[in-house]
């Protein structure tokens, strides 16, 4: 597992862990079943409060990513592969809203925007 | 959440300075870190607790336990660094340990002398002889040698150089691995307590300003900027403290940028507030945000 903190990122500390851990287990680097470090060893390793952990774990899994046995500690949640594909696009879809947004205001047609995706996207 | 410590109606009046009515409570298993400017109160709050100064009224528990009438019990229980020297100056570390070892029901030698390796300490040399950071090592190792449970610490980190002061960051992350200590921590090198600590006490001017959940004081405050024109608005300046007004603009702290976001978005730049940001401005005042 890979978590690197910034202190000038505009996203508070928690969510950064959050966004990083689900995007491992989005992409299948982090597997279900997989254990994760406790609440106060991540803490201890990233030199961050324990309190700040254990709000990134508590809403990674609200939202499904994690489960935590008491005693044993966390590990990754068994992922529904219908809904991660809905989440990946959902992700997307998100990212393209902003984009669009951003779009309209700055006066760029469907037509230039759908070019430039075009373009970017055999390029990338 | 268990309080380890709890603290009611607090006061103390010294020469020229009033300590009012300080409430506070700390749950256990965290790292606590008490702020302020240089002569807000962070020192004798800190001293009232260990009760090395005779509070004037209020309450203060210890474990549960009343702070004056098991002081012995409770002490038993504190690992205690004072950032002035309280040892014997004229004696060496080890001497100095043979006279203190004996208070301590729990004092554990092996411990003890894992620090003293640890933090390359000389257990042949004078107190006196020792520069501030040594002297600063020595009291943590002793602090820790008696299976303390709660760690309080007066300005541990002030004069010390940052290679020490991550080093102690670490030490203390290190005792965060279980849920049985608690540390207590003045400072006012704010940096130091931004990353580990889980709560955040601000005192200024002798009063409690807040106590919180450190992410919480981080999301709650920010640096507002903006053009002058906007200090005309008084719904705005209401949630306004400590502004500065320059030629071209103005700067601010706070408590409310929710609100701001809400209702200025467009009109004002936020940023984030570290720590510093939030004494520098309250201290400053002027404002109620």
């Amino acid at each position: 597992m890979n978590i690197i903190i910034s202190n000038s990122s505009s996203d508070p500390i928690y969510e950064q862990i959050y966004k990083q851990i689900k995007q491992q287990i989005m992409r299948g680097e982090l597997q279900a079943g997989e254990i994760l470090p406790s609440i106060r060893l991540l803490a201890k390793e990233l030199q961050i409060s324990v309190i700040t952990t254990k709000r990134a774990y508590e809403e990674l899994e609200r939202d499904g990513f994690i489960a935590t046995v008491g005693g044993k500690g966390s590990f990754v949640a068994e992922q529904n592969v219908e809904l991660l594909l809905e989440r990946k696009r959902q992700f997307i879809e998100d990212k393209i809203a902003q984009l669009v947004a951003e779009g309209k205001t700055l006066n760029i047609s469907l037509e230039e925007m759908l070019e430039m995706l075009t373009l970017l996207y055999r390029e990338g | 959440m268990e309080p380890i410590l709890e603290i009611n109606g607090l006061n103390k009046q010294l020469d020229g300075f009033h300590l009012q009515d300080v409430n506070l409570v700390v749950p256990k298993g965290y790292i606590i870190g008490i702020i302020g400017p240089n002569g807000a109160g962070k020192t004798t709050t800190i001293k009232l607790i260990m009760n090395l100064l005779r509070k004037d009224s209020g309450e203060i528990s210890v474990f549960g336990q009343d702070h004056i009438q098991f002081e012995k019990e409770i002490k038993q229980r504190i690992g205690f660094v004072y950032d002035e020297n309280h040892f014997y100056e004229q004696l060496s570390i080890d001497e100095n340990r043979r006279i203190i070892a004996p208070f301590y029901e729990n004092w554990d030698n092996q411990v003890f002398h894992d620090y003293v390796k640890k933090f390359d300490l000389p257990l042949r040399k004078k107190l006196k002889d020792l520069s501030h950071g040594m002297k600063t090592k020595f009291a943590l190792a002793l602090a820790l040698s008696h299976q303390a449970e709660l760690i309080i610490m007066d300005e541990p980190t002030s004069g010390l150089d940052p290679v020490f002061r991550r080093e102690l960051l670490d030490i203390l992350a290190g005792l965060m691995q279980d849920d049985k200590h608690t540390v207590i921590f003045s400072t006012h090198i704010t940096s130091d307590l931004e990353r580990i600590a889980d709560y955040i006490c601000f005192i200024n001017q002798g009063q409690v300003v807040f106590c919180d959940i450190m992410d919480n004081i981080l999301e709650k405050y920010r640096v507002v900027k903006g053009e002058r024109a906007m200090l005309a608005n008084q719904t705005f300046t209401a949630m306004l403290s400590g502004v500065i007004v320059n030629q071209y603009g103005f700067e601010a702290l706070t408590g409310q940028s929710t609100n701001i976001q809400k209702s200025f978005k467009d009109r004002v730049m936020m940023e984030k507030a570290t720590l510093d940001d939030i004494i520098l401005y309250t201290a400053r005042g002027n404002g109620n945000a």
